[in-house]
């Protein structure tokens, strides 16, 4: 684990979050979804790390439990030297402040019958930050920190553009004044015009503000244009961790190499030479024995088939869950 | 560009226009494409580029009401399908011409297994007993590489995996041997991984049937990985066609050039990224001259009087909408 500092930034430890599906008097056998194993990052102050994987990874999970919006099983969560998991009532309140959302989506995460003013004006008066005209006012500097006219405060939803509505999501975000920011997909949804605008408002703002964020997303490209590091999520566990280009540049664990060369670059000289990618993830309810990635793995044996392997340091700056990583030779 | 009479498909002049209160406007403006057997021609644009409303307009798919083809040939077989009735229509559809769409799930019918789905299609188009088309069915399965095909033939749309409905739907599109594929966004919901499997895989087939593909995507890198040439569409134009070597190569059209430059990559670090200002114009407020030119840093008064045409750059067979670019890359 990255040596953080008490009191600086976001610090997570062992997160672990099951879901329990049917099992009703009528329904199928219950079943444990394990969507979140055992996954400790730390993001510090100012800095940003993005958590990638595919679909089903349990990187939103992750998201949404920091936040405890989905309450996690297991695990801690510290922010700031604050345990969020043990806060309640007004602790909680004020940390919910700090720690704000950005959505994938902003159009369904918007009210669609009430204005932006109102939608901006919301979480002041939940949160009871000053007067009606300092509210306004908040509102008002938020729209503009964002790149979106004055004028248009008064507007509904359904009159923006995708892109517009992704900074009215982060405007939503940022009138709080808060330390963190947690975005789940925010430019996927957009086309890559767009997304490039929302991306530089975003870096934009983590200068300015000193924001930190946990980014999540699906875009490698993305994700390294954006985060200082990066986890790379398999399965519901963390399977490689460290500095995102590096990451990138040489990976350790078959899976991001898999996912790095399975990213398509605009360069017809770098068309994809896939030794067969073969298969599809498993379904996190009934995971694989031993290393979860081993049936998709071309270096799988020996104790990948019956062994978890666990996140270890293999250089100062690079953890990696895997028995074989590409920088050893490949097994007999 | 190949002459009409080897072309597989021949779009000439295509004017496609949508009614908005009392007035149509041209959501595709004057669109000339030829399709080369056996070549893979990507379609690559924005939300509005009209590059989903060209494959409609070739399928015969538009809306009844609201929109028309206004002017403009799709010449098919010594055809030309814009004047075919709907019933004539429907013979060529799913037949000669197949279509894959980025849902898969909406495509496919949800009370029929796959088998009978695809067993369906070859019984509609190719006169012949049940069974024999669903021995074809299950050929076609194995095909497109589902694993345990004799078991899977009978399971329904919801009992697959996302990858796997996609590859349903293009065993479903081969089968009837059809001369062109258009995909519209095939791998726009899947993981990279499995997209980059159903790339390589499209691709064998298209070598395998002796099909033509009209790919149609807004991400330039899977251009870079599939396409032999390329079309980049804005604002309902063909603003620039090449060889996809010549397009990465060597961008002339100023669109393109911002498009590679907001794109942020996996396998090189960018310090910043370069937004398009401003946004796409209305159909209903197309500018006069060039509907690039508000956005357009190479903008000279002549763009904003005359709509410039498509004309060869340095080399014949590369064309862009741009005098300004050309004149500087020929001078070059």
């Amino acid at each position: 684990m990255m040596a953080v500092a008490a009191g600086a930034g976001l610090e997570v430890r062992n997160l672990t979050k099951h879901f329990a599906i049917g099992g009703g008097l009528l329904g199928p056998q219950a079943q444990i979804i394990r969507a979140v194993n055992d996954i400790s990052f730390a993001v510090p102050r100012g800095t940003s790390l993005g958590l990638v994987g595919e679909s089903g990874c349990g990187k939103s999970t992750v998201a949404r439990a920091v936040l405890r919006l989905i309450e996690p099983d297991a695990g801690s969560v510290v922010f700031d030297g604050i345990d969020v998991r043990a806060a309640s009532g007004s602790a909680l309140r004020a940390l919910r402040r700090r720690m704000q959302i950005v959505f994938q989506d902003p159009y369904s995460s918007l009210n669609p019958r009430r204005t932006i003013r109102q939608a901006l004006e919301e979480p002041l008066w939940v949160h009871g930050r000053g007067s009606r005209k300092d509210i306004a006012e908040k509102a008002e500097t938020a729209m503009a920190e964002v790149g979106l006219p004055k004028d248009a405060i008064d507007r509904y939803p359904h009159e923006f553009s995708g892109g517009q509505r992704q900074r009215i999501g982060i405007a939503r975000a940022l009138v709080l004044d808060p330390e963190l920011i947690v975005a789940d997909e925010p430019v996927s949804a957009l086309d890559v015009s767009v997304q490039a605008q929302i991306l530089n408002l975003m870096e934009g703002l983590r200068a300015r503000r000193g924001l930190s964020f946990l980014f999540v997303s699906h875009d490698l490209g993305v994700v390294r244009h954006f985060c200082d590091r990066l986890c790379v999520m398999y399965l519901g566990r963390i399977v490689e961790q460290g500095v995102t280009a590096d990451v990138l540049d040489r990976p350790m664990h078959p899976y991001t190499k898999l996912l790095r060369d399975s990213s398509p670059v605009p360069d017809p000289k770098a068309r994809l030479v896939m030794t067969r990618i073969v298969g599809e993830v498993p379904s996190p309810a009934n995971p694989p024995p031993g290393c979860t990635f081993h049936p998709r793995c071309p270096r799988a044996s020996g104790p990948c088939f019956s062994e978890l392997p666990q996140l270890v340091h293999r250089t100062a700056d690079r953890l990696v869950a895997c028995h074989w990583p590409e920088d050893w030779p490949i097994p007999a | 560009m190949t002459s009409a009479s080897a072309a597989a498909l021949d779009i000439r002049n295509l004017r496609t226009e949508f009614k908005i209160g009392e007035g149509w406007y041209p959501a595709v403006r004057d669109l000339s494409l030829s399709l080369a057997p056996n070549e893979t021609l990507a379609i690559v644009g924005e939300s509005g580029s009209g590059k989903s409303v060209t494959a409609l307009s070739i399928l015969g798919l538009l809306p009844r009401a609201g929109a028309r083809i206004g002017a403009g040939e799709v010449l098919f077989d010594g055809r030309d399908l814009a004047k075919l009735s709907e019933r004539e229509m429907s013979m060529v559809r799913g037949n000669a011409i197949a279509m894959i769409f980025q849902e898969p799930m909406t495509s496919l019918n949800p009370t029929m297994t796959v088998g009978e789905q695809i067993a369906e299609a070859i019984v509609i188009h190719r006169d012949g007993s049940r069974k024999a088309a669903m021995a074809e069915a299950l050929r076609l399965l194995k095909e497109v590489k589902i694993p345990s095909a004799e078991s899977r033939i009978h399971d329904y749309p919801h009992q697959f995996s996302g990858g796997m409905r996609q590859r349903v739907m293009i065993a479903m599109a081969l089968a009837c041997r059809p001369k062109i594929l258009l995909a519209d966004e095939p791998t726009t919901a899947l993981d990279v991984t499995i997209q980059a499997q159903v790339l390589l895989q499209l691709n064998e087939l298209k070598q395998a049937y002796g099909m033509s593909v009209l790919f149609i995507t807004h991400n330039l890198g899977v251009v870079a990985q599939i396409a032999d040439r390329v079309a980049v569409m804005y604002a309902g134009e063909v603003v620039e066609l090449a060889d996809v070597d010549t397009l990465f190569a060597r961008p002339t059209h100023p669109y393109t050039e911002a498009l590679l430059r907001a794109m942020p990559r996996a396998d090189q670090s960018s310090d910043s990224l370069d937004p398009i200002p401003g946004s796409v114009p209305a159909l209903t407020a197309m500018p006069p001259g060039c509907a690039y030119a508000p956005r357009c840093p190479y903008r000279q008064v002549r763009c904003e009087e005359q709509r410039p045409e498509l004309a060869p750059a340095k080399d014949a067979s590369h064309l862009v909408r741009c005098p300004v670019r050309i004149a500087a890359e020929v001078s070059a």
